[in-house]
């Protein structure tokens, strides 16, 4: 008996425009963000208690939001260091706040000018070579990309996956952010496209990378009592995990290698999986949409199967087959992902997921989407959800 | 002397002795005294066994061979603008599966890497202080 299932809902969501240059401060994003969640959610700001957030290092704090939203109280408020993991375990820490009752209603955001500001590709950046990263900066091995290149390396020698399979990743979601009015790149491509892009860190291609961009989103959760007052149908949280496996590593965004991780084939998602399911109490067959995190396309396929959708080194050939394309057999990344609709980690795929759960992401809407899924990864740990309508 | 124009390691109290064994053209990697694990990057205990301030620097054959790499094309780091493409590959030593390190290849061309390349250390005198071990193609 898992004491969060379906205890809370996501009743809110809303997004700071998404663009290269915001002009705004980053602390104008997380407020405007805020503030669209909250009303979205037909609730008033002096129904807000709590306020949650994560960043690295490129964000303002819970408070300073609560000032610029004029809150009454702050009942919880929380800031996480973390990217990934942390987008997906933020709302499981509000859903325990809420649930524990020491907040009622809570706005959980991510805001940052990621590409006007700090890179978090790494660009112009010069990491400190201390800690983990004083065996990495001095062989130029300086951007979480060079990092995840080895698990894309490993996966292409394990299983034969090819740049082909990894482009219909980018191809596929570049499509689905083409009916995304908030997404920063809306243009269709080709597999040729793909492959014609520039390599950046070798197997990775500039397309099979994420944007970095400025913006901010919001989500606004609350009990599931309280839900039923709010404007929209509520999404329930019914599964929660966090975690990864064995031989983990610290990391910052331009300092991992994950060198000790034992099968670079596979990511955090394996470990946590069985969990997720079973608080859930259903199977990946169960899950209508899933908005998997991608900082690259190789995520999407080691997720595909480290998650259920496929067998373990079939997800190359799973995702050329089609089968991540709205209308296919998992919808994946409807609103393009961090590949096409921009980086702003996971809380925007929670935010579409709500979406396509409240039938509310028309012309890219999963017909009879009831359950998703939504991962929050940082290679050999991270967070996911499952949500139902 | 020109001043070495990329960053340099900064040793720590977990780690200064890997570097003065580099100094010396050693591949020193921790050894717990009580289990046998190696450990690198170098913690402060044992993951294996949790023995503190059991492991010794031991000196390995630095021998391996390659288990993944990458070429970058567009460096992030203004210091390394210049050499690009350049190469980083994780090296797995002989002694320990899960025994790896990050390093760079020497004498081998982006295309003539395959996993499993046998390699071995060499010792890179970068500066009068530091040295960074590298790996090359075992033949």
């Amino acid at each position: 008996m898992y004491d969060l299932k379906d205890k809370t809902a996501v009743v809110g969501i809303g997004w700071s425009k998404i663009s290269r240059h915001s002009g705004v401060s980053v602390l104008h994003l997380a407020a405007e963000a805020c503030k669209k969640a909250i009303e979205d959610a037909g609730l008033s700001r002096d129904d807000i208690d709590g306020v949650v957030t994560h960043n690295m290092r490129d964000s303002v704090m819970p408070q300073q939001v609560a000032a610029c939203l004029g809150l009454p109280r702050l009942n919880y408020h929380l800031e996480y260091w973390g990217g990934g993991p942390a987008s997906g375990q933020t709302v499981i820490n509000a859903s325990m706040a809420l649930a524990t009752k020491l907040a009622k209603n809570i706005v959980v955001f991510r805001a940052l000018n990621g590409r006007s500001e700090r890179r978090l590709g790494g660009t112009d950046e010069r990491p400190k070579p201390a800690n983990e990263a004083q065996f990495l900066i001095p062989y130029g091995w300086t951007s979480f990309a060079h990092a995840c290149s080895t698990f894309a390396r490993r996966h292409m020698v394990k299983y034969g996956t090819t740049s082909t399979q990894m482009g219909a990743v980018a191809v596929a979601q570049r499509r689905h952010a083409s009916m995304n009015k908030r997404a920063i790149l809306r243009t269709p491509i080709t597999i040729e496209d793909y492959l014609s892009s520039r390599m950046i860190a070798d197997p990775f291609r500039l397309l099979d990378l994420c944007i970095e961009v400025d913006g901010g989103v919001a989500l606004v959760l609350t009990s599931v009592e309280r839900s039923r007052d709010c404007k929209h149908r509520p999404v329930y949280i019914m599964g929660m995990a966090v975690g990864g496996g064995p031989n983990q590593a610290g990391y910052d965004v331009n300092t991992a290698s994950f060198s000790r991780w034992l099968d670079h084939s596979e990511l955090f998602g394996k470990y946590i999986a069985p969990q997720l399911y079973h608080m859930a109490g259903i199977t990946p067959k169960d899950i209508d949409v899933a908005e998997f995190y991608d900082e690259q396309t190789i995520a999407v396929i080691i997720q595909l199967e480290d998650f259920g959708f496929c067998k373990k080194g079939e997800g190359g050939p799973f995702v050329g087959e089609g089968h991540i394309a709205i209308g296919g057999q998992i919808p994946t990344n409807t609103h393009g992902g961090l590949l096409s609709e921009g980086y702003l980690h996971g809380l925007s795929h929670v935010a579409e997921a709500v979406s396509q759960l409240r039938g509310e992401a028309a012309p890219r809407q999963v017909k009879d989407a009831e359950i998703a899924l939504t991962t929050h990864l940082g290679a050999t740990l991270g967070s996911a959800l499952i949500l139902r309508r | 002397m020109a001043k070495y124009p990329k960053p340099l390691p900064l040793p720590d109290k977990d780690t200064s002795q890997y570097w003065e064994g580099c100094r010396r053209h050693e591949l020193l990697i921790p050894r717990c005294k009580d289990c046998g694990t190696f450990c690198f990057p170098p913690m402060p205990m044992c993951p294996r066994c949790n023995s503190i301030d059991r492991c010794e620097w031991t000196r390995v054959s630095g021998r391996g061979e390659i288990y993944s790499w990458t070429v970058v094309y567009q460096a992030t780091h203004p210091d390394f603008r210049d050499d690009v493409p350049y190469v980083c590959v994780i090296i797995q030593l002989n002694e320990q599966e899960d025994l790896r390190i990050v390093s760079t290849l020497v004498d081998t061309e982006p295309e003539e890497i395959v996993e499993g390349m046998p390699v071995e250390v060499v010792f890179d005198d970068i500066t009068e202080e530091c040295t960074l071990p590298k790996f090359k193609r075992i033949s």
